[in-house]
């Protein structure tokens, strides 16, 4: 194959392309690279941080890295995991993540990937901050509580729906999505075939009347561990 | 081999976990020859007689009469364990941490759209244990031990690791006990 | 004349003709986005929702951006603020002078909270540095510095500007050098304690530019690379590579870019270089223009320097006239170049390059992934060289004098000279010119401070020094600094400051990653414990975890620099970092009961369980 190399990831060679992102090259491969902000099909995002790997001992994004010909990355070390729990730990304490009345639990990539992390109680003290829920769309939920500010919908609205539907306002621990109308959701554009509406990881953005439709129980993550689904494809 | 001694609580939960500790249905037989049970609302005892080898704490703390329980459980027990969400992360009650408290007594005894209370008073009864301004998950009140996250936590969740722990191992979760509904 | 608030400002809502207006007079361009609404927050004292439904429809953005990018600057707002407008920096070096008393003379002069509007107009505010350390406690009133102050001097101030309601009018002793320019006309001090043999010597006008069009450009990138220079923000990068890269990278539109958004908490060397030697920093950034091939220049100015704008415009339009700026400079055929000034909106961040970047194109300032580097893809896409305002100064001074003359200055690895900004525990504030390598303690007998406890070197994003350091050298391989030195005398309270610079990191992150996000919010919850003398031996593991995650996992410089004062501050004063001890009973220590539930007591008027007998309250 023309302008293809490998490089070393956990002792295991990995077959990429030039400017193929690691996270891309090691999911081609068979090896899961735990991520929350990536999504197949979207540009790039480095945002949660999640998929931090040692590049030739440096760390960097998986997502947004490209791989480099006969480096050598760490992915599944100690060291790793411990600053991924950590990181999954900061989202589960800076939103309200009430996964026992949520829709989305089960199906939740963040509640998924603490599960996977062995996560069962954060250590840190939780921020219980007031976040505003956008009701108003009567077939649409937008619940700040449990964004984690991936920018899944955003980047899909504008890229894949080719809206802007949503932006983020403010920064810092006030950094919250917006809905691109003077106040709420009901008055963008947004339509209920808009492939935003399914790209986010959490239960912030849902379609009303649908979360039970499976079972708690059967859900994806019930079943087995985020990521499994990559590794099947292991070679 | 001696007993263990077992108690267990209910803070600020539903009784949910309790049920759910019922629910390893008749492993329960096999349960009582391995502990003994003290202060627990399945025994109905009302204060810790002697000291603990496990103590089980469902629900967090929102009032007072919490804390005061939940420092007594610590003081009796080797090891405290975290049953359930409300335990781990304050569950629904902690629903109200973002609301400031009187908004909070207002909504529920007076503003309400299901409130009947023409008095207009607030329960303010010296038996009535002060709310505190949060609900606090047990861990940010006293040590704890281990954490069984869920709501309720599955029989099984409980059973496997009052085992591990009876038979003098780490209470590690396996991923299928990992849940947080 | 007394004025209603009402006669004094237009509504808070632009008409429709106004926007159209204002956007025609900076283009309708995506990049005049900042400055279009910076002139509607001045004229409407805020940027209202129905101003940014006008501008998003009439540039054609989607509005939740427009929002975005208001909700994202501390110097836009959206609810509308007071005609007059009073931000008393908030800054360790202004609390180690008395901040505390002067905001309480503000709040008690104003008759407001901090926050809030007078019923006259005048809003008062905190702010982060706004680059008057050496001359704390100081506060901006719209654009017009006002520094030393006391509490006197606030009464004073808020009485002149409730009868005049003109800022400008608060100056009346100015400061020295350019800033008695009638441009600029502050009262702003230079303090220029020991001007050195680079940056702040003479300059002659245009001979940077005109030596360096006698050779090729690639010429000009080996001089500056055979004087070793190295960027002088505080990262170090080779700035001959820097440009050597944006060279070499394809594009019709090249930009050089100068840094001008000096936010680090203590810095204040670039207001001084810009008052004094402007000239030679925009030679500088001509030279760059030349040697990477680019036309066009741009200043991104911070907020807090607006007051020098008028002044900086001038020097460019002088250089226009004098053929140092525009079409065939110095006579050259083809070689064009010209310079504008982009203002800035009060964010930190926005001192990261790629953030800088992204502030200039007309959106939120946050930093981008990397790679591709601004070399190879920087503004609109297109290869830019960023440079801090000194590194420029350096670059005319090596294509004036000669790399060799340069090289006479510093260390093997760090040639030249660095500009210091010393502010704190020391009798001399100030600025210093020092050559790299000169120790720490050097410079504490240079200005004052032998008795110094500790050094913040660099700023918070540096590093937190004590005396057995002092012998440590100030260059790139031992104590690199952008700048920014805060000395700190023996009774100063260090966990104080580590806390005011983690306040600082919490309200300046732009939000991006988690790391950052919440790793800053986590460090004050951490630090909160500590000071109250509530922080076990667990709580103290968790902050260095929390740390170190930040370090290791954040996206850029802001984030993977926002622990290094609790990081360098527990290596090398762990005394301050003792925990109390393990509660006997394993209750935790950080859970204060009587706090929890002060609030039940004053609701209920109970003090404690089954003490009063009542059987209900009315709320």
């Amino acid at each position: 194959m023309p302008d293809t190399f490998t490089f070393l990831m956990d002792g295991r060679s990995v077959v990429a392309t030039a400017g193929q992102s690691i996270l891309e090259a090691a999911e081609a491969g068979g090896i899961y690279v735990p991520r929350l902000c990536h999504k197949p099909g979207l540009v790039p995002w480095g945002a949660c941080r999640i998929c931090t790997v040692r590049m030739n001992d440096r760390p960097c994004a998986a997502c947004t890295q490209p791989a480099v010909p006969g480096s050598v990355v760490e992915n599944d070390t100690e060291e790793l995991r411990a600053y991924r729990r950590t990181l999954v730990e900061m989202l589960f304490v800076e939103g309200n993540h009430f996964c026992m009345l949520c829709e989305k639990s089960g199906n939740c990539e963040l509640q998924a990937l603490a599960y996977r992390l062995g996560v069962t109680a954060p250590r840190a003290p939780y921020f219980f901050q007031a976040r505003d829920i956008d009701a108003s769309h009567p077939d649409i939920i937008l619940d700040r509580n449990r964004c984690i500010q991936c920018a899944r919908c955003i980047r899909t609205s504008k890229d894949l729906d080719g809206k802007n539907v949503f932006g983020f306002l403010g920064r810092g621990t006030a950094k919250r999505i917006g809905v691109n109308a003077r106040v709420r959701l009901r008055d963008t554009e947004v339509d209920l075939t808009d492939l935003s509406l399914d790209a986010c990881p959490v239960g912030a953005l849902l379609r009303k009347r649908e979360g039970f439709r499976v079972p708690v129980g059967d859900r994806l993550y019930d079943l087995e561990p985020i990521g499994s689904d990559i590794e099947r494809n292991s070679p | 081999m001696t007993r263990k001694r077992i108690a267990t609580t209910s803070l600020a939960g539903c009784f949910g976990c309790h049920m759910s500790i019922l629910d390893i249905d008749e492993r329960f037989l096999a349960l009582a020859d391995l502990v003994e049970f003290d202060r627990s609302p399945i025994d109905d005892i009302k204060h810790i007689s002697r000291r603990c080898d496990i103590g089980i704490i469902e629900g967090g703390c929102c009032n007072e009469e919490n804390v005061e329980t939940l420092r007594e459980f610590r003081r009796n027990c080797n090891v405290l364990i975290a049953l359930g969400d409300c335990a781990t992360m304050g569950g629904i009650p902690a629903l109200r941490n973002n609301i400031p408290l009187e908004q909070c007594l207002l909504e529920a005894y007076r503003d309400g759209p299901s409130v009947q209370n023409p008095s207009g008073l607030i329960p303010n009864h010296p038996e009535l244990p002060l709310l505190l301004d949060k609900v606090y998950p047990c861990h940010e009140v006293v040590r704890i031990e281990y954490f069984l996250p869920g709501c309720p936590p599955s029989a099984e969740t409980i059973w496997q690791a009052l085992v591990a722990l009876l038979e003098g191992r780490q209470a590690d979760l396996p991923y299928e006990l990992i849940k947080y509904d | 004349m007394t004025a209603t608030s009402e006669s004094r400002s237009p509504s808070v809502d632009p008409t429709l003709e106004e926007v159209v207006e204002t956007i025609d007079r900076h283009g309708n361009e995506r990049t005049s986005l900042m400055h279009v609404l910076r002139d509607i927050q001045e004229r409407h004292r805020c940027v209202s929702p129905g101003a940014q439904s006008l501008v998003a429809e009439v540039m054609g953005i989607p509005r939740v951006e427009v929002e975005g990018f208001v909700s994202f600057y501390s110097f836009l707002s959206e609810e509308p603020w007071g005609d007059i407008v009073i931000r008393v920096c908030d800054d360790v070096p202004d609390r180690m002078r008395g901040f505390e008393r002067v905001l309480s003379a503000f709040r008690e002069a104003v008759g407001v909270e901090v926050g809030r509007t007078s019923a006259d107009g005048i809003t008062l505010t905190t702010t982060a540095s706004i680059g008057l350390s050496d001359q704390a406690p100081a506060a901006l009133v719209n654009d017009v510095p006002v520094t030393e102050l006391s509490t006197d001097k606030v009464h004073r101030i808020v009485e002149a500007l409730r009868s005049h309601r003109d800022p400008k009018k608060l100056v009346t002793l100015l400061g020295d050098g350019n800033n008695a320019h009638p441009l600029v006309r502050s009262m702003v001090k230079n303090n220029l304690m020991h001007p050195g043999p680079l940056i702040f010597s003479p300059v002659s006008r245009g001979q940077a530019i005109r030596r360096a069009t006698r050779v090729s450009p690639a010429e000009v990138i080996r001089q500056v690379k055979a004087a070793r220079l190295r960027g002088r923000g505080g990262a170090g990068f080779p700035t001959g590579m820097k440009w050597e890269f944006t060279r070499a990278s394809l594009g019709e539109r090249k930009f050089v870019i100068c840094n001008a958004d000096e936010g680090e908490p203590g810095t204040f060397k670039d207001r001084v270089i810009l008052t004094e030697r402007p000239d030679r920093v925009f030679s500088g950034m001509t030279v760059a223009g030349y040697a990477i091939g680019a036309q066009e220049g741009i200043v991104y100015l911070r907020a807090e320097y607006q007051y020098l704008r008028a002044y900086l415009e001038a020097v460019l339009a002088q250089r226009r006239s004098d053929g140092l700026l525009g079409r065939d400079i110095v006579g050259r055929p083809g070689f064009h170049f010209d310079i504008r000034i982009q203002m800035g909106a009060g964010a930190y961040v926005c001192g990261e390059e790629t953030a800088l970047i992204r502030s200039c194109e007309g959106r939120a300032g946050e930093p981008l992934n990397r790679p591709p580097f601004p070399a190879e893809h920087g503004f609109l896409g297109c290869p830019t060289s960023v440079n801090n305002v000194e590194t420029y100064c350096c670059i005319a001074k090596i294509l004036e004098e000669g790399a060799a003359a340069f090289n006479e200055y510093g260390t093997p690895e760090s040639a030249g000279t660095k500009v210091l900004s010393i502010s704190g525990d020391c009798l001399k504030p100030g600025i210093y010119e020092v050559a790299f390598g000169i120790t720490l303690h050097t410079m504490l007998e240079m200005c004052g401070a032998e008795d110094a406890r500790a050094v913040q070197v660099g700023g918070p994003s540096g590093s937190l020094v004590g005396p057995t350091d002092f012998h440590r050298r100030i260059c790139f391989n031992d104590l690199p600094t952008g700048g920014s030195m805060i000395v700190f005398g023996p009774d100063r309270d260090l966990l104080s400051v580590v806390y005011a610079f983690a306040e600082f990191f919490a309200d300046e992150s732009c939000g991006y990653c988690t790391p950052c996000r919440v790793g800053t919010q986590l460090i004050l919850r951490y630090l909160e414990r500590l000071r109250a003398g509530r922080a076990e031996a667990s709580d103290i593991e968790e902050l260095r975890r929390t740390a170190r995650t930040m370090k290791t996992t954040s996206r850029c410089g802001l984030g993977s620099t926002a622990c290094n004062p609790v990081l360098t501050s527990m290596e090398r004063f762990p005394e301050l970092y003792a925990p109390v001890d393990d509660h006997p009973d394993a209750y935790r220590r950080s859970f204060d009961l009587p706090r929890a539930v002060a609030e039940a007591e004053r609701l209920s008027g109970r003090t404690s369980r089954g003490e009063h007998v009542e059987q209900g309250y009315h709320a």
